[in-house]
């Protein structure tokens, strides 16, 4: 059965949310349904050509479920579609389901659906002798061949019920509704108000066997969530937890959220902290994408700020990102953000920074995190951060909390995003938060206070960074119009120096700096002086030994003169002598004449 | 499966019927036969003539079904006079099927 579903994100749940001993496929035909979350839940959707029951207490989002199941196989699957209402006026449902943009006018138009309303006015009925419902099957025949329909609702068949007394001819004409049903091959679903102590009225769960789903809207710390649970799905697979779902202007969305596993990516890139003496702290560029740190600290110590500074890195680079404040509001982060120099209503304009402020107890646990994964594929941000985690325990019981940050963490991990999460705790020195998250973490760092000399101080440090070289100190931690910096800490006689003695500190370090740096320059200068005398004196006989060579050169040269003249007269003299054997002398040379020859 | 005639009964069309009534069946089941015999039998015992029944089968016109709201078969319509009003079965019961028609019984 091929699952056509929009999200891409989808597919890491199939593979995680069953053992590996039980395949999710099965040989049952399956539908999608279309609906958000409901097709991994189920593995493919509901039973094709076979009846489903839909049940569930008043306002659970029966008509919806089974609406969705219509106008998303007629949109999305090209499978026309039947309603059957026995309660609502086709006007009112397509009034209502307007608003989540769902236009049941057009799809009639278009041959997509058909809305048949049937009714049953008791005061204007009478009942004598024997009848059955042949009229009902004569009408949902001719619409589902009016329009080829593969898909039908009937929503609710038990309001026959109230208007017909006959109970004993009605429970056999629904058995027989059923079947025909069947025997139509078309994929239905019926829905069914719950029951006291049943799953509905007037035990439709007997008739249909097939595939039962029941809706819940439950009250939970006088928060609503609203829940689903697959009861029963003969010849397949399902997953058995109770999933919450979510109504809005999408139609319904179903997480399998209690399924997410240890199955995430692991990518190698690293984006910056937005505070490069952190960065250079954790080894240089940073945390990993799609990591998950924690930040906790006391209050006041600058938590939201690093998380804001992330933000900030992380819109500059043209990522989008996910504030989920539970403390503030949009305004006010934006004005106290713009205290220490980041200016994140520019992030907000452009549409890349969300910040979600919405108060922990608005909603129950479930729903916020129904919530957060809606927004998370909406928006798909490359950085989530929440601010702080901690702030969700009154809404919830710790356990209930820590399951769904747990749940958060992981899926933020799966989109591929960095999360960030602040906690606050109530001690210094604490080296675990009551949320217990802390081993679920990669990177973890801790900020905190430290009271001396009359002052208070931030300081910070990491506490882990899973597959990071990462610093051992401490930093002091300052917050500064210019954001957040990280100053190096100097160990005095008495502990840490931070604040004012690290400044103190560090104004003698300068003082000694500068002492040094004048005797240096001296040194420098004696230096340079014996060295230019060293080099005039060299100049000098470098004078010296050019005179001589020069002397020398004239010498050689004046002595190689002479010995060739006397060469030459030499040779003459002999040439003369040779001339009075041989012939008369042509010319005297110079020797000859000197001689007197 | 033999078809029911559709056909208009004018069993009595001498003046304007005070009483227009319409017979709803799916082919000619046993139930409807029964149906058909009870409601002719009540009409000439109590209407005296001022009636007009259409009987119609809606397997061979299946698009009737909706604007009378049909639902049970055997149904007996009563569109005339206003408001209408609906008697569902094999109308065996000829005092429950009066009250439904409003008609008081002949002595």
């Amino acid at each position: 059965m091929p699952r056509k579903i929009g999200g891409s994100l989808r597919a890491g749940y199939n593979q995680s949310s069953m053992p590996a001993t039980s395949k999710p496929t099965s040989n049952l035909p399956k539908v999608p349904t279309g609906i958000n979350g409901f097709d991994e839940v189920t593995f493919g959707g509901l039973p094709k050509g076979r009846p489903t029951l839909v049940c569930g207490g008043a306002g659970c989002g029966k008509t919806l479920f089974g609406i969705e199941f219509l106008v998303r196989g007629a949109t999305q699957f090209n499978e026309p579609g039947v309603c059957v209402t026995f309660e609502e006026s086709a006007d009112d449902l397509a009034k209502n389901v307007a608003s989540l943009g769902f236009d049941l006018k057009r799809l009639e138009r278009t041959k997509k659906l058909v809305i048949d309303h049937i009714y049953v006015d008791k005061n204007t009925i009478t009942e004598t002798g024997d009848y059955d419902l042949e009229g009902l099957f004569i009408r949902l025949n001719g619409a589902i061949d009016s329009v080829g329909a593969k898909r039908v609702l009937l929503d609710t068949p038990e309001a026959l019920f109230s208007g017909l007394s006959n109970d004993a001819i009605l429970r056999n004409e629904m058995r027989r509704l059923f079947g025909f049903l069947k025997q139509k091959g078309v994929s239905a679903v019926i829905t069914g108000e719950r029951g006291e102590g049943t799953l509905t009225r007037h035990g439709l769960e007997e008739y249909v066997s097939d595939c039962v789903i029941l809706l819940d809207n439950r009250v939970q710390n006088e928060a609503v969530t609203r829940r689903l649970r697959v009861l029963k799905y003969r010849g397949s697979t399902h997953g058995t937890n109770e999933y919450p779902f979510l109504i809005d202007e999408q139609g319904i969305s179903v997480l399998p959220i209690t399924s997410v596993g240890l199955n995430h990516p692991a990518p190698q890139e690293r984006i910056s902290t937005g505070i490069r003496e952190l960065d250079r702290m954790l080894g240089g560029p940073g945390y990993y994408r799609g990591s998950s740190v924690l930040v906790t600290g006391t209050a006041g110590t600058g938590k939201s700020s690093m998380g804001a500074h992330f933000m900030d890195a992380a819109c500059r680079r043209g990522e989008r990102a996910i504030y989920f404040a539970f403390e503030e509001s949009p305004d006010q982060i934006i004005r106290n953000m713009r205290s220490i120099g980041l200016d994140l209503g520019r992030w907000v304009k452009k549409g890349l920074l969300h910040i979600e402020a919405v108060r922990p107890s608005t909603f129950g646990m479930e729903m916020h995190l129904v919530r957060m994964h809606a927004m998370l594929q909406d928006h798909k941000p490359g950085v989530v951060v929440m601010d702080p985690i901690s702030g969700l325990v009154p809404s919830g019981s710790l356990h209930d909390v820590s399951a769904v940050v747990l749940r958060i963490v992981d899926y933020i991990k799966m989109q591929r995003a960095t999360g960030f999460f602040t906690a606050l705790m109530a001690h210094d020195d604490m080296h675990s938060t009551d949320l217990s998250i802390s081993s679920l973490v990669d990177t973890w760092l801790l900020v905190r206070n430290i009271e001396v000399n009359g002052e208070r101080n931030r300081v910070m440090y990491v506490l882990k960074s899973r597959g990071m070289a990462h610093s051992n100190q401490i930093r002091e931690f300052m917050l500064t119009n210019r954001g957040v910096q990280l100053r190096e800490v100097y160990l005095g006689p008495g502990g840490v120096l931070t604040g004012s003695a690290r400044i103190a500190r560090e104004a003698e370090e300068r003082r000694e700096e500068i002492v040094r740096r004048r005797e240096e320059k001296k040194r420098e200068a004696a230096l340079r002086t014996s060295l230019a005398a060293v080099e005039a004196k060299l100049a000098a006989l470098e004078a010296e030994r050019n005179g001589y060579k020069a002397e020398l050169q004239s010498v050689v040269e004046e002595d190689s003169a002479r010995r060739k003249a006397i060469f030459v007269d030499r040779q003459e003299l002999r040439e003369s002598r040779e001339f009075k054997v041989n012939g008369p002398v042509k010319e005297k040379g110079p020797l000859a004449k000197e001689v007197g020859l | 499966m033999k078809r029911a005639k559709l056909t208009t009964v004018a069993v009595a069309p001498k003046k304007p019927a005070q009483y227009d009534l319409r017979l709803y069946v799916a082919g000619q089941t046993p139930r409807s036969l029964q149906a058909l015999r009870n409601l002719k039998q009540i009409c000439e015992q109590h209407l005296a003539g001022n009636y007009r029944v259409e009987i119609i089968d809606l397997l061979q016109k299946p698009q009737l079904a909706a604007g009378d709201q049909i639902l049970a078969i055997p149904t007996l319509v009563r569109a005339i006079p206003k408001p209408a009003r609906k008697i569902i079965g094999d109308l065996s019961n000829v005092e429950r099927v009066l009250v439904g028609l409003d008609v008081r019984p002949v002595e």
